[in-house]
């Protein structure tokens, strides 16, 4: 027997196509872990130019001052906005990391056993899932920056090249999250007999 | 409702398969308000509510008004000694203009209001038949297959935040208030996420499947 992982429907195995939804009904999608590491190597790619370039370009009457991801947060910081800084150092830094590291733990602890159970293998896929969109937030920050602040001869702001490299960043991170198929979390817990209920 | 006629189709038919893990169960359709969940990995499977679809095409065609209004109307409007701009949505997500910073802006405008318009559109061309028992769309199955694909691409309420926080880095630059559009745009959000929570899937699969027993 075969599941379709869109619309719960389960088909006699080798039935290539869903016959309520259409999509492609595979046991387990033998590619996903080529497809994750694959787009989780772009993603890392995309994010090293993120942080080298400058995301912002300020020019203030006669300065122009160029700052990347961690340096306009820092500034932010010692103009005293604590819960802004955190906000976009969570948001561009902390979450972007940890979702390289989740997706590729993820991604090892499929094929070895490893310390963690199931359970807490399935909630770090549901909160990488979730989260990841949530990194965009620098990007649109700057969107709106940069359309709002052009007060000619006072002050412009004008995006930099980091807002391209971390945009594709974030998309190639959110594509190998999707790539990831769930349910080899539970074959690897069923080889390991570590917990055997079959619902 | 499944179990009189249950023979006549194949023993599948009655069969609901988590999508998450696997785990396999007999299909008994929980009580409107009531949710099936996996026991093994907790996913929520089926959660009708009562007139869901009724409500779920109200807040649907509120969201296409709102983005309409919002994307026109002035967002956000900033001045500093005697100068002043006044941008809109299409401002913002349009802001990167130059050279490869245009596929960003593209990007950035399907994010915050093409994507979310064209999944209420999707819902509406979906769920309306399905609401009226008449039979579904033509291509309805692909209408929502879309719809369902494009959820985690949209972004409305990271925009939103984004607002906060872009408020506040210029806020000691400049004055800056409010125009209509940032309004609506908030209620939108609130709005999308409405739409989220009431809509089951599940059911909407069953009722394209098997139009009249809904």
């Amino acid at each position: 027997m075969v599941a379709c992982t869109r619309c719960t429907r389960a088909w006699p195995l080798g039935t290539p196509e869903c016959g309520r939804c259409g999509a492609k009904l595979v046991s387990r999608d033998e590619h996903s872990l080529q497809k994750v590491w694959a787009l989780w190597v772009v993603g890392l790619m995309c994010y090293v130019p993120a942080n080298v370039y400058p995301m912002l370009k300020t020019k203030q009457l006669f300065t122009v001052d160029e700052s990347t991801i961690i340096g306009g947060a820092v500034e932010l910081a010692h103009h005293g906005a604590f819960g802004i800084a955190a906000i976009i150092l969570v948001a561009s830094v902390v979450i972007p990391l940890g979702k390289f590291w989740a997706v590729a733990f993820l991604a090892v602890s499929v094929r070895q056993r490893g310390g963690f159970t199931s359970h807490r293998r399935l909630l770090m896929y549901e909160v990488v899932e979730y989260i990841g969109r949530w990194s965009m937030i620098d990007i649109f920050v700057v969107a709106i920056l940069s359309a709002l602040v052009q007060l000619k001869g006072l002050a412009t702001i004008s995006p930099g090249p980091a807002a391209f490299f971390f945009a594709l960043s974030v998309i190639f991170t959110m594509l190998s999250a999707q790539a990831f198929d769930p349910r080899m979390i539970w074959d690897a817990q069923d080889n390991d007999n570590e917990a055997p209920d079959h619902g | 409702m499944f179990r009189e006629d249950g023979i006549s189709r194949g023993p599948l038919e009655g069969l609901i398969v988590c999508p998450v893990c696997d785990a396999t169960y007999q299909l008994q359709r929980p009580k409107n308000g009531e949710r099936a969940v996996c026991t093994r990995c907790h996913k929520v499977l089926i959660a009708p509510r009562r007139k869901a679809g009724m409500q779920i095409i109200a807040v649907a065609v509120a969201v296409v008004v709102l983005i309409t209004a919002a994307s026109v109307f002035p967002f956000l409007e900033i001045s500093a000694a005697g100068r002043s701009n006044a941008v809109s949505i299409i401002d913002a997500a349009l802001s990167f203009t130059q050279g490869p910073m245009l596929v960003l802006a593209l990007m950035t405008a399907g994010f915050i209001l093409f994507v979310p318009l064209v999944r209420m559109l999707l819902t509406l061309y979906v769920l309306i038949p399905v609401v009226l028992d008449r039979p579904p769309a033509r291509h309805a199955i692909r209408a929502f297959r879309w719809a369902e694909a494009m959820r985690p691409w949209s972004m409305a309420e990271i925009f939103a935040l984004g607002c906060a926080v872009a408020l506040v880095k210029v806020a000691g630059l400049a004055t800056v208030s409010f125009g209509p559009a940032f309004w609506m745009f908030g209620a939108l959000v609130v709005l999308v996420i409405v739409h989220d929570s009431f809509l089951c899937k599940w059911s909407v699969w069953n009722s394209l499947e098997h139009p009249k027993e809904r």
